[in-house]
């Protein structure tokens, strides 16, 4: 075991506000990406996505 | 069109470019590479915060390596695979393909956007500035640009297949690229540094260390496969709305 | 093959020539924006004469992209674009002529342009000479890769913002180099190993960058 107790963990030897800073909004990112991709698979799901998404049309119907 | 139906003879290498095919492959697959990455992602940890000593030049902070390192590599491994599938979109014009790597891309972004916070916050205790331009971290920034003008040109075109085409592309050409910027932004980098190339952001790294920066790389990689999937299951859905199948799901309600 | 490329390359000279405004426009712009730096960091030639060399550059990167709407989205507006898609010459050819055409009014007089500019920054005889040649070397390379975003956004809105976006980063190794080329002329050292990188990254460009044009262009005009 490398910590005497747990507030010297939560210290890291001062640089307490970086190293949770950094694993912190790794760890937020992490959880936001993984709600957010829950929320649209369950749209897509109900088939009421929020992205219009327009099959391909035949030639000569799009281009500007 | 072999698309719509998975091939009945012996050779099923296409089986799952057919959107149902890989919807349910993946629904099954995801819930694993979660579990997995869960659980390496806490044996990691423990390793890296609880195993790994004290570094003898910096201290605690040195531990932002068991994040900061495998989010790079999972950047730039993203990237390649992300290319790699869309040459596959464009070489068999399978959609599939192309919903994969669409749905790698914003993983790869976050990816690399985690690389660089982690390494400012790593950086500044460790070596002074949040922010010195170094060989890697530049290269990194660039390569987020390259995810995010991948992802631009993919939404700024209306028609789907138009896009997945013309991102297609760009991920390859940006694929090319990645070596040479990588190789040319080191060399920039020792040419304005003028003394001698500092190489390791991790100095001697001893044994628990390695083990709990691979072991955590790994956790990163089995996430990264996870949300992948769970996006392209998503885009999936979003595409094929109309199809039977899908509509059949949405009755369900499962 | 050659014959294709002739016609293509005299046809959008042609067409520059005739709208002579559009070509000034792109060495406006470059001149422009290079004497927006001592305008940002003061006019003391120490600094001046220390980044203008990367200035210059940046700005070259941004007068070829600039200029690069021109290169497809006249023809695309007016159906010509297609017309020599379909016309059976190899895509590659017209593709390579419409670039070469293209570096002719905008790399080349970009080129030129920075002699008057290197006396702007005091590089002296020496940076100047080799920040021509850089530019020389590595501004066929800026075609050919702003050739690319160009054919992948043709017609699209966003235009040059996009564009911009998408082919900068892709750039970096040219400025890299072209820059240090003129800082390594600077610190007496000798500038041939970059100028054979810019020499290799506008080769491999012209390699590599046709097809992926001339791939692009098929799926923009689908």
């Amino acid at each position: 075991m490398n910590w005497g107790s747990w507030s010297e963990f939560w210290n890291m030897g001062g640089h307490g506000g970086y190293v949770w800073s950094a694993y912190g909004v790794t760890a937020a990112l992490v959880v936001l990406e993984v709600l957010l991709l829950r929320a649209r698979l369950g749209r897509a799901r109900r088939g009421s996505s929020s992205r219009r998404v327009r099959p391909a049309r035949a030639p000569g119907g799009q281009g500007g | 069109m072999a698309e719509s139906s998975p091939p009945r003879t012996g050779f099923h290498l296409f089986r799952y470019a057919a959107p149902p095919e890989f919807f349910r492959l993946a629904g099954r697959a995801v819930p694993c590479f979660g579990v997995l990455a869960l659980l390496l992602g806490g044996a990691g940890l423990y390793l890296g915060f609880f195993v790994a000593p004290v570094d003898a030049q910096q201290g605690q902070v040195y531990r932002i390596m068991f994040v900061h390192v495998p989010a790079a590599w999972m950047a730039m491994f993203i990237y390649v695979v992300m290319a790699f599938w869309a040459a596959m979109g464009l070489v068999f014009n399978t959609r599939m393909s192309a919903i994969l790597a669409s749905g790698l891309a914003p993983t790869g972004a976050l990816m690399a956007f985690l690389s660089l916070w982690t390494g400012a916050l790593w950086g500044r205790p460790a070596w002074g500035t949040y922010w010195d331009w170094d060989a890697r971290m530049t290269s990194t920034l660039i390569l987020l640009f390259l995810y995010m003008g991948f992802m631009a040109l993919h939404s700024a075109i209306d028609d789907v297949r138009r896009a997945d085409r013309a991102a297609g592309v760009l991920a390859l050409v940006g694929v090319v690229n990645v070596p040479i910027i990588y190789f040319s932004v080191q060399w920039w980098n020792t040419l304005h540094q003028g003394s001698s190339i500092t190489l390791g952001k991790a100095p001697s790294i001893a044994t628990p260390m390695l083990a709990a920066m691979l072991v955590m790389t790994f956790a990163f990689w089995m996430y990264c496969i996870a949300a992948a999937l769970t996006r392209a299951r998503a885009i999936v859905l979003e595409r094929e709305r109309d199809s039977d199948w899908v509509r059949a799901l949405a009755g369900e309600g499962a | 093959m050659t014959g294709a490329l002739w016609a293509v390359i005299r046809r959008d000279l042609l067409l520059a020539l005739r709208q002579r405004g559009d070509v000034l426009n792109v060495l406006l712009f470059f001149v422009v924006v290079i004497t927006m730096l001592p305008l940002g960091v003061g006019p003391e030639m120490g600094t001046l004469r220390l980044i203008g060399a990367g200035w210059v550059w940046v700005a070259a990167l941004l007068a070829s992209i600039v200029s690069l709407a021109r290169l497809f989205a006249q023809d695309y507006a007016d159906g010509a674009l297609e017309q020599l898609m379909l016309s059976g010459q190899p895509a590659t050819a017209i593709v390579v002529g419409k670039i070469l055409a293209h570096w002719l009014v905008t790399g080349a007089p970009i080129t030129l342009a920075a002699i008057p500019i290197a006396v702007m920054f005091d590089l002296g005889f020496e940076r100047a000479a080799t920040l021509v040649a850089a530019l020389a070397l590595g501004t066929p390379a800026l075609s050919l890769i702003g050739a690319i975003g160009a054919a992948l956004t043709l017609g699209l809105r966003g235009g040059g913002v996009l564009v911009t976006l998408l082919v900068l980063p892709l750039t970096a190794p040219v400025l890299i180099f072209g820059a240090a080329a003129v800082e390594a002329t600077a610190g007496g050292l000798s500038p041939a190993p970059d100028f054979l990188f810019l020499g290799g990254l506008s080769l491999g460009a012209a390699a590599l960058a046709p097809w992926a044009i001339a791939t692009a262009l098929r799926i923009s005009l689908e």
